[in-house]
């Protein structure tokens, strides 16, 4: 999988292309440690380009939700696949990460 | 041995079984000496239920055919646990997992985090992991921390857990990863053997009766347990058994944060305080935000929302609270002042003084104090699980015996597991009873945990067979309170004369011998060979720490009382033999051998039956022949390997 990040004045936006699986995991949460430790402690995951993610790769999600939160911002994800959504769901997870329908959506409510 | 035959034996046992123990109830209570026929009849009902559950076990018994391929593309992450055994032992199990066959990457997980391990790997080409900064200052959960830590920064789809001590075969991976093309199946068990153990194996250390029979009978039930060591997990269901206990964590941990700050809310409205305008309206915010939030919850939105709005709320609240407090104390200190200039001039002045300095020392149960518990409540149980090092914890930690209870939430998840019966791991077993002890007592302690916990019995999600697997175990971990009724009650008799039994008649012997009998027949015809003695002497030998366990675990679950937990050390403990380690024992073997000759006296006397003696004697000295292996076991020198037996390797 391979991850971009941009920085946007409110949220850093990071983008992961491919499958979010066990080998991913590790890799995205370097990627958003990283972010968080350069002082955006507001990060939106962008999985427009996400088809694929395992339990490792949602588990991978939560740690980076919680680097987030104890820097004192939020993690947020945004375009997920329809498998992606399936897998959410299955887990009730999507109770705890809710994915919004755009980058820009994803913290207009503050 | 054929299916029918172990069926049959089976059948027959349960029948006499309940033939026998329920005349018992019925028509053989000596009601006058109920304060040990009630016990002695209750034991007795233990060990048929113990019986029954061995019954089922092994009434589906499963052998299993010659193993599938693997498939060749399966990655594989080989996990060495290690907390303080001697490093070149560590090193030993290390190099021969690198030597594995099968494609693997080969991992250290050294929670003792010694520099000089991590050298050693280096040095070989090995992984080497300890645990990340965010364990410090938080439970650390012993072996299940250590693996969740691990399951954090590796890939592998499957993970191979050996203790520090399993050296395992080449083919260890060749042998148990074609069983993953079910891709249903989430665990493969192999056994555990020693190989430091010599041929009468005076510590009870090979579990052969549970490594065959036992495992395979419940493998026939689609529950063969997961033991810690010597298996392959697939990653994806630990995963998701982690993803699972998360959400129903952070589900639980909102509901009680939420219903923690209304009461918080509530009492800090009582106080002084609160008639202040300010104050009143930030409290009114925050019990709006916590009200609404209990709404949202019940109606399924989002928890990390719901959380992330109460919890700003409250930080704004507080933050507005801080700065008035700032100009409410420097009105209190100037108001000091101006009584401090006043002082001189009137008698009143002490007591307006004392009123200040309260209304100050107030300040800390008031709102701000309240909300601050507020925020520490949203905390400790927030999305982020910030009490834990890891939000996601694959490998369950609600026990020290975390495989049980790890194995029974996967198979109420719907994975199988399997049981793969040969030996592709050697160990090394405890060499003194003190080791030994320890490793039972925490065994015991665990098992006894799960129970108290998550009770298989209504666990969601298993299967009939499923819950009895889970339980029979768990019921086997209780025989220390039988045993204890199983020593007293001949003691009783024969220096007391007191028979528990209304009459050692006919009846009796009629239903009780072919009991016995069948009961017999049916470990010799499951065991075939191998040895189930030892086992069923160390069941009732190690009466002192099972009621130990069960005591202990009980406190610790019901009343958060430390268990005493330690880890098996690996390495033989120096010192005298451990005569006091078995000091209950002894007593109850001199009182056995006192009321021997008490009994035989009473016999010469005229004041005991013979028949009532001569029964009594028989369970005396198979008390005394049970329990003298714990006078093997302490004498127990340690392993000599010229010693040992040859056949002992190929059972």
């Amino acid at each position: 999988m391979q991850f971009t990040v941009e920085r946007l004045p409110d949220y850093a936006e990071v983008n992961g292309v491919g499958k979010l699986n066990m080998v991913a995991a590790p890799k995205l949460r370097e990627v958003v440690a990283d972010v968080v430790a350069h002082g955006s402690n507001h990060v939106v995951v962008n999985m427009a380009g996400t088809d694929f993610m395992d339990s490792s790769g949602l588990g991978a999600l939560i740690g980076c939700l919680k680097l987030a939160r104890q820097a004192g911002g939020d993690l947020r994800i945004a375009n997920v696949q329809p498998q992606v959504q399936m897998v959410l769901e299955l887990t009730s997870m999507h109770r705890v990460l809710t994915p919004y329908q755009s980058v820009e959506a994803a913290f207009s409510n503050g | 041995m054929n299916r029918f035959l172990v069926r049959l034996v089976v059948v027959l046992t349960i029948i006499l079984g309940i033939n026998y123990v329920a005349w018992r109830w019925l028509d053989s209570l000596n009601w006058s000496a109920w304060w040990i026929a009630v016990p002695l009849v209750l034991a007795e009902t233990y060990s048929l239920i113990d019986v029954c559950l061995f019954g089922v076990t092994v009434w589906r018994l499963k052998r299993r055919p010659e193993p599938p391929e693997p498939d060749p593309g399966a990655t594989v992450d080989v996990f060495i646990t290690t907390y303080n055994e001697p490093l070149d032992l560590v090193m030993e199990t290390a190099l021969a997992a690198q030597r594995i066959r099968f494609p693997h990457n080969t991992w250290i997980l050294d929670d003792g985090a010694r520099d000089e391990l991590r050298g050693l790997a280096e040095e070989h080409g090995l992984g080497y992991l300890t645990r990340s900064a965010d364990w410090a200052d938080r439970p650390r959960h012993a072996k299940a921390g250590n693996l969740n830590n691990a399951l954090m920064t590796t890939s592998g789809e499957f993970l191979l857990i050996l203790d520090a001590d399993q050296i395992p075969e080449p083919e260890i991976l060749d042998r148990t990863l074609g069983y993953f093309r079910n891709p249903k199946v989430a665990l493969v068990q192999t056994p555990q053997y020693f190989s430091n153990v010599p041929a009468d194996d005076p510590l009870g250390s090979q579990a052969p009766l549970f490594y065959g029979p036992i495992q395979q009978g419940k493998d026939g039930w689609n529950a063969a347990f997961f033991c810690g060591s010597n298996a392959i997990l697939r990653r994806e269901a630990l995963m998701q058994l982690g993803l699972a206990g998360y959400v129903r964590e952070v589900d639980r941990g909102v509901r009680q944060a939420l219903a923690g700050a209304r009461r918080a809310v509530r009492q800090a409205r009582r106080s002084p305080q609160a008639s202040d305008p300010l104050v009143s309206a930030l409290l009114d915010e925050v019990a709006e935000a916590a009200e609404q939030a209990s709404r949202e919850l019940k109606d399924g939105a989002s928890l990390s929302e719901i959380t992330y709005r109460v919890r700003r709320k409250v930080d704004a609240a507080v933050q507005t609270l801080v700065a008035a407090d700032f100009s409410a104390l420097e009105a209190d200190l100037a108001e000091i002042a101006a009584m401090d200039l006043a002082r001189g001039e009137g008698l009143e002045v002490p007591d307006e003084l004392d009123s200040a300095v309260e209304r100050m020392a107030k300040r800390d149960w008031s709102p701000l104090g309240a909300l601050e518990s507020v925020q520490a409540i949203l905390d400790a149980v927030s999305v982020e699980r910030s009490d834990e090092a890891q939000p996601i914890m694959p490998l369950a930690t609600i026990s020290v015996t975390e495989d049980m209870a790890t194995a029974m939430r996967m198979h109420g998840m719907g994975w199988e597991s399997v049981y793969h019966h040969e030996i592709l791991a050697y160990g090394l077993a405890p060499e003194d009873v003190q080791t030994m002890l320890t490793q039972r007592l925490r065994w015991a302690q665990g098992t006894i945990q799960v129970l108290l916990r998550e009770n298989p019995l209504v666990q969601p999600g298993l299967k009939p067979g499923q819950r009895l697997m889970y339980f029979a175990t768990m019921w086997s971990y209780l025989s220390g309170f039988a045993a204890v009724v199983y020593i007293a009650a001949p003691i009783v008799y024969l220096t007391l004369g007191i028979l528990p039994v209304s009459s050692l008649s006919f009846d009796f012997f009629i239903r009780f011998i072919p009991f016995m009998v069948v009961n017999q027949l049916l470990f010799a015809v499951i065991g075939r060979g191998v040895s189930t003695w030892r086992g069923q002497q160390y069941s009732l030998a190690l009466f002192p720490t099972w009621i130990k366990a069960c005591t202990t675990a009980a406190r610790n679950v019901w009343f958060g009382r430390p268990l005493g937990f330690a880890v098996t050390p690996k390495a033989r403990q120096s010192g005298a033999p451990g005569w006091s380690l078995i000091r209950p024992q002894l007593v109850a073997m001199v009182l056995l051998a006192v009321a021997l000759v008490a009994g035989l006296g009473r016999l010469a006397a005229g004041m005991n039956e013979p028949i009532g003696t001569l029964v009594n004697v028989a369970w005396v000295v198979f008390d005394l022949v049970v329990m003298s292996v714990l006078i093997k076991a302490v004498r127990y020198k340690g392993f000599n390997p010229l010693e040992r037996n040859a056949d002992a390797i190929h059972r």
